[in-house]
């Protein structure tokens, strides 16, 4: 007798399914798409921040061999897109910035098309500029959009409790100015698009989008095509992280060229126009006001932001949603009001990026949680502990922490790197009152995080599609309305599915890239995807499993309650004894009088609610929180600061792939160092001053420190397996763990980012 | 019209002639002329790496150099580091380590942790880090990249991958 143990893949590490097309050069991202007569197209940028266009004239482009068609908005249905609907894909009256798109062309090569860009003509006439926000918001300002004479697209306003009770409940009250600056998503692989017309006009796009089935709803108006025409094709995505969660003019043109050509027509940005032309994330000046009782209760946290918008509205504007949560509802705080204006500028526009505002929230909250507890003579951890949020708890925003491992990751962190004592022995140190005389400072710096961690209910579903089905060799197709974009997706839904039918991850094949086949989904944003696309292929798998294991039963003559699926055999549940291999039954039930295939369909919608009109709701399945440690040194001589040690602790309900999971962990504290210590992109009276990685400092490999990880397994009940998402959360919190931690090594306190080596020293030299 | 030559060299181990414009860059010629598209271009300002491969077994920027220049040479890109035995012991690595996310810069990667244990086997977890600087990833935080090229120090080395006496 053959006995099959029980096997477990979940947690495991199981090798990323996408790995070797990418490690041999095979997988083709949009790059590399390349289609009989296809044509290349270039778009002609302003070359002003903020003028009227007076006329242009493309007569010349036209007559250039080679080129197919010059467009301009005459030649668009004229309806404008993005998030805020106010981004016309041609700009035809005004350009409000650098990067507006005024004319495109297609032509038999890129040069060729560069070519006849540089003959067109445009006259415009220029116009008052304003690149500062709050310049933006006085009675005299430049108004950007004649729709919105104020400068303000969108306003929020959320409020919790009494904050004048709670200030007379304060024994201490803190206020700072926190400024926050702009930095962009840098994908290793830059923008683009391919677009075909069929004969009979069904438009086919190789896009990059994080969200296939929104874009083909969101784009139809604007190309004016109707959706049901639209197929997405998603080849491999040289990175996201939420720049592609939004539409942009280059797709659109893209699309109007190959309609106006009718030939298909490929449009890839440059690396420099990546910088110049993609999107950022938004810049938040924000006012914090917040009291404690000298017990080391939080009474009340009173907060004003003003949002630079830029020219247009992407989602960059609808960050308070995100920022609001973590001023609410990472500690307890009773009492709580929170206003933003967001307000047009000349400046580049703000999309979504990883974090989705929590970076600029977090970093703000917990440098203000440091100069609370210092204020109340309280040690960072202990103060943090006694605000920190626990299981079970409903916050006054609504939000409910069925599963929150926060106290948790708070003292794992700090046990983990020894951050108490380290943290009483280097501000002694560091102040330079007891030794370590020389010009490096050590210090250390903690700071948490909450995020959300199964989607975020925004539109009305927040729902995932999964369908299924088994071949007659045991092989299965799980088709998946989940994208992948480098996070790995594919390999934790295949988990998902192996582990329900006991097959070997090698018999599982995952369609995720066309929107032809696969069903719906809301898209990959709010660390949704393992949750939500997991418990959906979980689901499908499972209904697939009960059908097999009746089958058996019946074939067998034993109940479905004695079997199991083990290693592609249906077995015994109790010995693990074999009883019949997979295929074999899988063919019984194609060849039986009343055949059937084995196929399955879910469609999973989380018990999450939208918020109500005051913000209020339990918007996600499930929270995320985690908490970072943080050890550097300051050269107080050169302002050079080098991390040494991440010490990283995170709620991640259960882990389904220990190495996907580090892997985000890791690139998430490389992307969060980023922002706190070399990334900044400069903008200048609107012109980006340093559009290459030459001066737009990424992190590299030396940089990295040892990052100690250590995961919460908190089991999320709604959780597939009990886990939460985890895409966003690492990069979130680093950056005020990071101030924290140079204001322990030299008693300076940075309000603004990122700390570059001349800041810094700039800084010391001021506060010495 | 710009001037046109015609270069033979090797690819992969394979001989080939192009006619290429002189001002054309190899990483141009390699993506668009052989349809070679493993090798990636992230900037074209020698910035990022994407685009590396190995000339006569030293690694390149293919977008900071000269496609003329590439007459007479012997070329590796990405396609040539798998062989008909599978994949190469640092390409097994890579996909068991999750140093792959997106994917955009591995190829670049791969092709300078290949040139990188070609040159020395007893490599330091900072050589292996300096080695690999001029390679941007923006996913992985390179640590699993690193813990690969690392692995790959204990596997058998293959064709290739050997320090050539020279
Ligand atoms: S493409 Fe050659 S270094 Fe970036
Ligand atoms: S894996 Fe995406 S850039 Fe390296």
């Amino acid at each position: 007798m053959t006995v099959i143990e029980k096997q477990t893949l979940i947690g495991k590490a199981i090798p990323k399914l996408d790995g070797p097309k990418k490690v041999t050069g095979e997988a083709r991202y949009v790059q590399d798409i390349e289609l009989p007569r296809m044509l290349f197209a270039k778009i002609l940028r302003s070359s002003r921040v903020h003028a009227r266009i007076v006329r242009i004239d493309t007569s010349a482009a036209r007559k250039l061999p080679g080129v197919h068609a010059v467009i301009t908005a005459a030649d668009t249905p004229g309806v404008p897109l993005g998030h805020g609907k106010d981004n016309p894909p041609l700009k035809s009256d005004k350009v409000r910035s650098l990067r507006d798109e005024v004319a495109a062309v297609a032509a038999e090569s890129e040069d060729i098309a560069e070519r006849a860009l540089s003959l067109i003509e445009v006259d415009y006439e220029d116009l008052p500029a304003v690149f500062d926000p709050n310049a933006a918001l006085l009675d005299d300002a430049p108004v950007i959009h004649e729709s919105h004479p104020d400068n303000i697209p969108f306003t929020y306003e959320y409020s919790q409790g009494d904050v004048g009770q709670g200030e007379r409940d304060s024994d201490v009250v803190i206020e700072d100015k926190f400024t926050l600056h702009f930095v962009t998503h840098c994908c290793m692989g830059v923008s683009g698009a391919v677009a075909q017309f069929d004969a009979d006009d069904n438009l086919t796009v190789y896009s990059q989008t994080q969200v296939p089935f929104l874009y083909k709803k969101d784009i139809a108006p604007i190309i004016d095509v109707p959706p049901e025409k639209i197929r997405v094709i998603q080849p491999s995505i040289g990175g996201g992280f939420g720049s592609k969660l939004d539409i942009y003019p280059f797709e659109p043109i893209c699309i109007l060229l190959a309609r106006a050509t009718r030939r298909p027509v490929k449009l890839t940005f440059t690396r420099e126009e990546e910088f110049l032309a993609s999107p950022t994330r938004q810049p938040v000046e924000l006012t914090l006001r917040s009291g404690v009782k000298k017990d080391g209760t939080l009474t009340f946290r009173d907060v004003a932001t003003v949002h630079d918008n830029g020219a247009y509205t992407s989602w960059g504007a609808t960050t308070p949603f995100v920022i609001m949560q973590t001023i609410s509802s990472l500690y307890r705080v009773p009492h709580c009001s929170y206003r933003t204006t967001v307000v047009y500028t000349n400046n580049p526009y703000s999309g979504s990026f990883r974090g989705f505002g929590n970076l600029q929230a977090t970093f703000a909250v917990e440098s203000h949680m440091d100069k609370l507890a210092e204020a109340v003579a309280m040690d960072p951890l202990a103060f943090r502990l006694q605000n920190a949020q626990q299981p079970g708890e409903t916050t006054p925003q609504g939000m409910v922490f069925r599963s929150c491992g926060l106290a948790e990751c708070l003292t794992t962190a700090a046990e983990r790197s020894g951050f108490v004592e380290k943290h009483a022995r280097y501000s002694r140190y560091g102040r330079g009152q007891n030794g370590q005389g020389g010009p490096v400072k050590r210090g250390v710096g903690i700071a948490s995080l909450l995020h959300v961690g199964g989607g975020a209910k925004i539109y009305r579903s927040d729902g995932c599609g999964t369908m299924l089905k088994i071949d007659d060799y045991g092989h299965v197709t799980v088709l998946t309305g989940a994208s992948e974009i480098g996070q790995g997706s594919e390999t934790v839904i295949a988990q998902f599915v192996a582990e329900e039918l006991g097959l070997p991850i090698s018999s599982i094949s995952v369609v995720n890239d066309d929107s032809e086949l696969t069903p719906w989904d809301v898209g990959v944003h709010a660390s949704r995807t393992t949750f939500i696309a997991g418990n959906s292929a979980q689901r499908a798998a499972r209904k697939a499993r009960e059908k097999l294991l009746a089958a058996a039963a019946t074939k067998l003559e034993l109940s479905a309650e004695e079997l199991d699926l083990r290693e592609g055999n249906v077995t015994r549940a109790d010995t693990g004894e074999a009883l019949l291999e997979l295929p074999r039954l899988i063919r019984s039930l194609h060849f039986a009088k009343k055949s059937e295939v084995v196929m399955t369909a879910e469609y999973y919608e989380p018990p999450s609610v939208p918020q109500d009109k005051e913000f209020k709701g339990d918007v996600s399945a499930s929270y995320a929180f985690g908490t970072q440690v943080v050890e550097l040194e300051v050269d107080t001589e050169t302002g050079v600061i080098r991390i040494v040690k991440v010490t990283a602790a995170h709620d991640v309900g259960r882990v389904i792939n220990s190495l996907g999971i580090q892997g985000q962990i890791e690139g998430g504290v490389a992307m969060g160092m980023g922002y706190a210590i070399s990334e900044h992109l400069l903008v200048d009276e609107g012109v980006i001053q340093n559009p290459c990685f030459r001066d737009y400092k990424l992190v590299t490999a030396p940089e990295m420190p040892e990052i100690d990880m250590h995961f919460i397994e908190t089991l999320d009940p709604e959780g597939p397996s009990g886990a939460k998402g985890v895409g966003e959360a690492p990069a979130i919190c680093i950056a005020a763990a990071v101030v924290n931690a140079v204001y322990n090594a030299t008693g300076t306190r940075f309000d603004s980012l990122p700390l570059t080596p001349e800041r810094v020293l700039r800084r010391l030299k001021n506060h010495a | 019209m710009s001037l046109e030559k015609e270069i033979h060299f090797r690819v992969n181990g394979n001989l080939t002639s192009v006619e290429v414009p002189v001002t054309m860059n190899a990483l141009a010629m390699i993506r668009d002329r052989l349809k070679l598209t493993g090798t990636k271009r992230g900037c074209e300002e020698g910035e990022c790496g994407s685009c590396t491969i190995l000339v006569d077994g030293v690694s390149v920027n293919a977008c900071l150099m000269f496609a003329v220049d590439c007459d007479g040479r012997d070329l590796t890109t990405i396609e040539g580091i798998r062989t008909a035995e599978g994949l190469s012991p640092l390409q097994k690595l890579f996909v068991e380590e999750w140093a792959v996310q997106c994917g955009f810069c591995t190829p670049g990667m791969v092709m300078q942790g290949t040139y990188l244990l070609s040159q020395n086997r007893e490599m330091s977890v900072e050589d292996i880090k300096r080695g690999i600087e001029g390679n941007l990833c923006r996913c992985t935080g390179y640590k699993k990249v690193i813990a690969a090229i690392a692995g790959a120090l204990h596997a058998t080395p293959r064709r290739g991958e050997e320090k050539e006496d020279s």
